[in-house]
């Protein structure tokens, strides 16, 4: 190997440790600060609280504040708990903006997460939720090795196993290292003690043989996979894969999506709750009952020094303008809503709320005869990645081995390609998901059924799928946001430093009862 | 759309993806040349169609749901060109800021094309080096949606 190929393979796996890195830093590397049920001593004497949005935010804040003694109501705009928590069934009707209706034709059980469909082991708030309110919860698969990296530009567009990439890129990676070592090139940065271990290191790592080497064999056979597997009697002898040569591997850019499972949130063990995210909104919707309101638009948030009234309009019976009131108010209605109505908030607060858009994300749920993707192809649960602008395919994580329809995630993007789905109508999406995905599995283009595509800047009553936050928005605004304002103060995950988790919404939710409840203590 | 360390749902949504989203940012940088997500479309009707009618409708007529999405059908609001080159550019509210992943020339032709289309007239075209020059202005647009 010569000196610059050497250097091009550092830079692709400094490349690597750097985003690492970087992902740790971003990955809020201590746990969430959730440490139990919230306790509020003290008597609130019979304050009121009106809380906008039966998200998990809002639902939470008004299961706590109930608890503590507390007269809640809360107002949402769907004619359902849950918010962004959701799941799309059979028989369910969406309507996003435009006016574009989709029936959801789903075989009985089957469902479609348009939002959050996985919760980390460390979000404890949502966890702990989940066991309050009794929501079963079952593994969720992130990383599968059968599962598939597919890149149009390589390897003839034949997606590759997530095994066979992984063990040939720790492979190449760790026989370079032993060759560098061997040829003291990393003496400046490793003892002569150390040298030895990394050696050992390297082997292990890679699956090296005893001269260094990633070379076909059993041992990497044992990590990649085989081309026939070891067998029983006369018919047993395995046959060995080859390993994908170092430069095509790196050309091919597929080990770009390796990195992705190392991230702390999408480490094992991650959970899903049985039959659909939405189970969680729908049980708290139970636990608090007719304390919610459906149906509301609110059109105009005011507080005085006495209390705050909020004037919404019922949008199915339509009518005239009501008027509730209550002594505070916690308003989780997203940023991207909340800056367009007319709200008594001072300044900082108003900027706070003007600052963020909202992203862009899709999601297509497919709906397929059979699953043919363990059928055929042994992938249960888990994902494949594609550089296609469907960006991934999630199996079921759930059902496995069932006869009849599954679903599966057929599209999930952002930046981009999301904006250019949310501009075709819900049939191109699903047309266009079914395109992309039978590159992958033709088995697409005979078991296709039927499709469901959300474009979050058309949901009604998000206009995005979360607050889009940078470093300089959180320095300048960050804490006038969640700063309480008079009587109302703000919650939901774009008051969190976790934006677009479930944990983020709950946590800032807690912290808001939280110093509410304190100000109410002390008036 | 630019993701920042703050994001990391985006960010690991991202890498985990092998191209597809325009990535920049701290810790992702050659990023912009790994995910090249550029926007194919170089006519202010193809851009339009492609991006822009995904909030403000094929029609240009907007749309209303808890919040709203301005039309822009017959919008006095367009009568000068920096009003939508700056919100192309700077974002507003609840809209990105979308020119970031755009071209000059590209935010020149969308915001050209709805100008003239939609029942809006207005001749005096934004040219590119418009674009260029508004583009160190950092400050969000001021005016009312």
């Amino acid at each position: 190997m010569n000196r610059r190929s050497l250097f091009k393979l550092i830079g692709a796996v400094a490349g690597s440790a750097v985003m690492y890195h970087a992902m740790s830093e971003l990955g809020h590397a201590a746990e969430s600060g959730y440490t139990g049920p919230i306790e509020l001593k003290g008597n609130p004497k019979d304050a009121s609280v009106l809380i906008l949005g039966a998200g998990l935010a809002g639902m939470s804040a008004a299961l706590e504040l109930r608890n503590a003694g507390y007269q809640v109501q809360v107002l949402e705009y769907n004619d359902r708990p849950g918010g962004r928590n959701w799941s799309l069934y059979g028989g369910d009707k969406y309507t996003e903006l435009g006016g574009y209706t989709q029936d959801v034709q789903f075989a009985e059980g089957l469902y479609l997460n348009p939002g959050p469909w996985r919760i980390p082991y460390h979000h404890r708030a949502l966890i702990d939720y989940c066991k309050r309110l009794k929501v079963q919860l079952e593994p969720f698969t992130q990383v599968n090795y059968a599962a598939y990296l597919h890149s149009s530009k390589a390897f003839g567009g034949k997606p590759q196993r997530y095994r066979e990439v992984h063990a040939d890129f720790n492979g190449h990676v760790a026989e370079l290292l032993a060759k560098a070592t061997h040829q003291n090139q990393l003496d400046q940065a490793v003892t002569r003690e150390d040298r030895e271990i990394l050696l050992e290191a390297m082997r292990e790592w890679g699956a090296l043989d005893n001269n260094y080497e990633y070379k076909k064999g059993l041992l990497t056979s044992e990590r990649r996979g085989y081309v026939s597997d070891p067998g029983g009697g006369l018919t047993s002898d395995p046959v060995f894969s080859d390993p994908i040569a170092l430069s095509e591997l790196m050309q091919s850019r597929l080990w770009r999506s390796i990195a992705a499972g190392h991230i702390y949130e999408f480490q094992n063990s991650i959970f899903q709750p049985v039959g659909g995210m939405g189970m969680i909104g729908k049980a708290f919707g139970r636990e608090l009952g007719n304390l919610i309101r459906y149906n509301c638009k609110v059109t105009e948030i005011k507080q005085d020094e006495r209390g705050v009234s909020v004037m919404y309009q019922d949008t199915k019976t339509g009518g005239a303008v009501r008027t509730a009131h209550a002594d505070w108010c916690i308003c989780t209605i997203p940023a991207s809503i909340l800056s367009q109505i007319p709200v008594t908030v001072g300044a900082p607060m108003k900027s706070a709320i003007d600052a963020l858009y909202y992203d862009s994300s899709i999601k297509v749920g497919l709906q397929f005869k059979r699953r043919f993707w363990e059928q055929d192809e042994s992938i249960y649960g888990g994902m494949s990645f594609t550089d296609q602008p469907n960006a991934l395919i999630g199996y079921p994580n759930t059902g496995y081995f069932s006869d009849g329809p599954a679903v599966l995630l057929g599209a999930y993007t952002f930046g981009v390609n999301s904006f250019l789905y949310a501009a075709m109508s819900p049939e191109e999406r699903v047309r266009k998901t079914v395109e992309y995905g039978s590159r992958i599995h033709p088995q697409y283009e005979t078991e296709f059924q039927h499709g469901v595509a959300v474009a979050w800047h058309r949901v009604p009553w998000t206009l995005g799928c979360a607050g889009h936050w940078t470093p300089e928005l959180r320095a300048k605004h960050f804490d006038d946001l969640c700063a309480i304002d008079g009587r109302i103060v703000l919650a939901g995950e774009h008051a969190s430093r976790l934006p677009a988790w479930q944990e983020g919404a709950l946590l800032s939710s807690l912290d808001a009862v939280r110093r509410l409840h304190e100000r109410v203590l002390a008036a | 759309m630019h993701l920042s360390v703050d994001r990391p749902w985006v960010a690991m949504i991202a890498a985990a993806m092998v191209v597809g989203v325009a990535v920049t940012g701290a810790g992702i940088g050659d990023a912009q040349e790994i995910y090249a997500g550029a926007y194919p479309q170089k006519t202010g009707e193809e851009l339009y169609q492609g991006i822009c009618q995904g909030c403000h409708m094929p029609n240009a007529q907007g749309a209303v749901g808890a919040g709203a999405y301005p039309a822009l059908a017959k919008d006095i609001r367009l009568a000068a060109g920096i009003y939508p080159l700056t919100v192309v550019l700077n974002g507003q509210r609840a809209m990105p800021p979308i020119g970031e992943d755009l071209t000059d020339e590209q935010v020149a032709n969308v915001v050209n094309y709805i100008r003239t289309h939609f029942g809006n007239h207005y001749k005096d075209a934004v040219t590119p080096a418009a674009v260029k020059a508004a583009r160190r202005v950092h400050e969000p647009a001021q005016e009312e949606m």
